[in-house]
C-alpha cells in the first residue's frame, strides 16, 4: 500500500497517534514549508516544534517571527490535541483563534507549541495552548480557540 | 513605496501587494503546496498571516499619512474563519479602526474571488510607541 499523503487518507479505524500523524501533517503543505516537527504528546496534549530561520521573520530589522507562523504551530498542535484526546481523525474546520502575545521569540530559537484540548462536545472542540522559545513559564503567547466537527462527530 | 515594508515572511510565503485602494493596500497570495492545510484548502495560519501583514500594513500606511513614526508591538489578535479557502488567489485588506497615541485597533478581511463573501476576519490590536 503506499504511503497515505494526508490524514484523511488513513483507514476509518485508524488509532490516533499524534508522533505518526505529525509525520504527515509536517511533511506536506503549510506544516511542511514551516518545518513543523513533533516534539512531546499526552493524552490531551500534543507539542509540535518550529525551528527559527530567516524566512519566517516578521521585523526584518530585529529577527523578531511573524506571528503567521506562530498561528500555524498552534493551530496545528491544538488540532492534533484534539485527535489525541478522541483517539481518532475527524475532519474539522477552526472555528475561531484567539492569540495574545506575551512577548517577542529571541531570534534563532526554536519554538514549542504545547496544544491541549479541554473540552469536547459532539461537534465543538475547545482549546487552548502557549507557545515558548525554551522555559514554559515564560510563553511568548496563549491560545484559545474552538474548531467543529466537519464530517461526523466527535464524540 | 507601502512595498518596501513587507518582510521576510511575506516574502517567504509569497505575500505581494496587489493594488492601493484608498490609502489602504491591498495584499494577495496565490494557492500553493507552501499555504495548503487539509488538501485543497489554505491553511488557517496562512490565512491569519495574510490579514496580519494587511492590518499592519493598514496600520503603516495610517502612521505615515500623520507623519509618526511608531514602533509596533502586537498585542493580541483574535481571527474568525468564515469559509474554507479554495485552490484560488487570496486578498486581505485593513481597516485602522482606532490608532490612538498608544494603541491601535485594526481589523482585516480576507476574500476570494467574491468580496462580498470573506473567508475569514481578523482584529489586531498593536501597541504603538515613537520610534528611536
Amino acid at each position: 500500500m503506499s504511503e497515505p499523503k494526508s490524514l484523511h487518507d488513513l483507514p476509518a479505524d485508524f488509532v490516533f497517534d499524534p508522533s505518526r500523524a505529525a509525520r504527515l501533517m509536517t511533511r506536506h503543505g503549510h506544516g511542511g514549508w514551516l518545518g513543523l516537527t513533533y516534539h512531546a504528546h499526552g493524552t490531551d496534549w500534543v507539542e509540535l516544534a518550529l525551528p527559527w530561520r530567516d524566512e519566517l521573520v516578521g521585523v526584518a530589522e530585529t529577527g523578531v517571527l511573524a506571528s503567521g507562523p506562530i498561528i500555524s504551530l498552534m493551530d496545528n498542535a491544538t488540532s492534533m490535541s484534539v485527535w489525541t484526546l478522541c483517539r481518532r481523525f475527524v475532519p474539522h474546520a477552526t472555528l475561531d483563534l484567539r492569540v495574545d502575545y506575551m512577548r517577542a521569540a529571541v531570534p534563532g530559537r526554536t519554538v514549542i507549541g504545547h496544544g491541549e484540548c479541554y473540552k469536547l462536545t459532539r461537534t465543538i472542540s475547545f482549546i487552548r495552548g502557549i507557545a515558548h522559545d525554551g522555559d514554559p513559564d515564560d510563553p511568548i503567547a496563549h491560545v484559545t480557540g474552538t474548531f467543529m466537527a466537519t464530517h461526523g462527530t466527535y464524540l | 513605496m507601502i512595498g518596501t515594508d513587507l518582510p521576510p515572511y511575506a516574502d517567504g510565503i509569497g505575500i505581494a501587494i496587489d493594488h492601493d485602494e484608498d490609502g489602504q493596500p491591498v495584499l494577495f497570495m496565490d494557492f500553493g503546496e507552501r499555504v495548503m492545510g487539509r488538501p485543497g484548502f489554505l491553511h488557517g495560519g496562512a490565512i491569519s498571516g495574510l490579514m496580519e501583514m494587511a492590518a499592519i500594513a493598514a496600520l503603516r500606511a495610517e502612521l505615515d499619512r500623520r507623519g509618526e513614526a511608531m514602533k509596533l508591538k502586537p498585542v493580541n489578535v483574535q481571527v474568525e474563519f468564515m469559509r474554507g479557502g479554495t485552490e484560488q488567489r487570496t486578498f486581505a485588506m485593513g481597516q485602522v479602526t482606532r490608532a490612538g497615541r498608544r494603541v491601535a485597533l485594526v481589523n482585516a478581511e480576507a476574500w476570494q474571488e467574491d468580496r462580498t463573501k470573506p473567508i475569514a476576519l481578523a482584529q489586531m490590536k498593536v501597541l504603538l510607541s515613537p520610534a528611536g
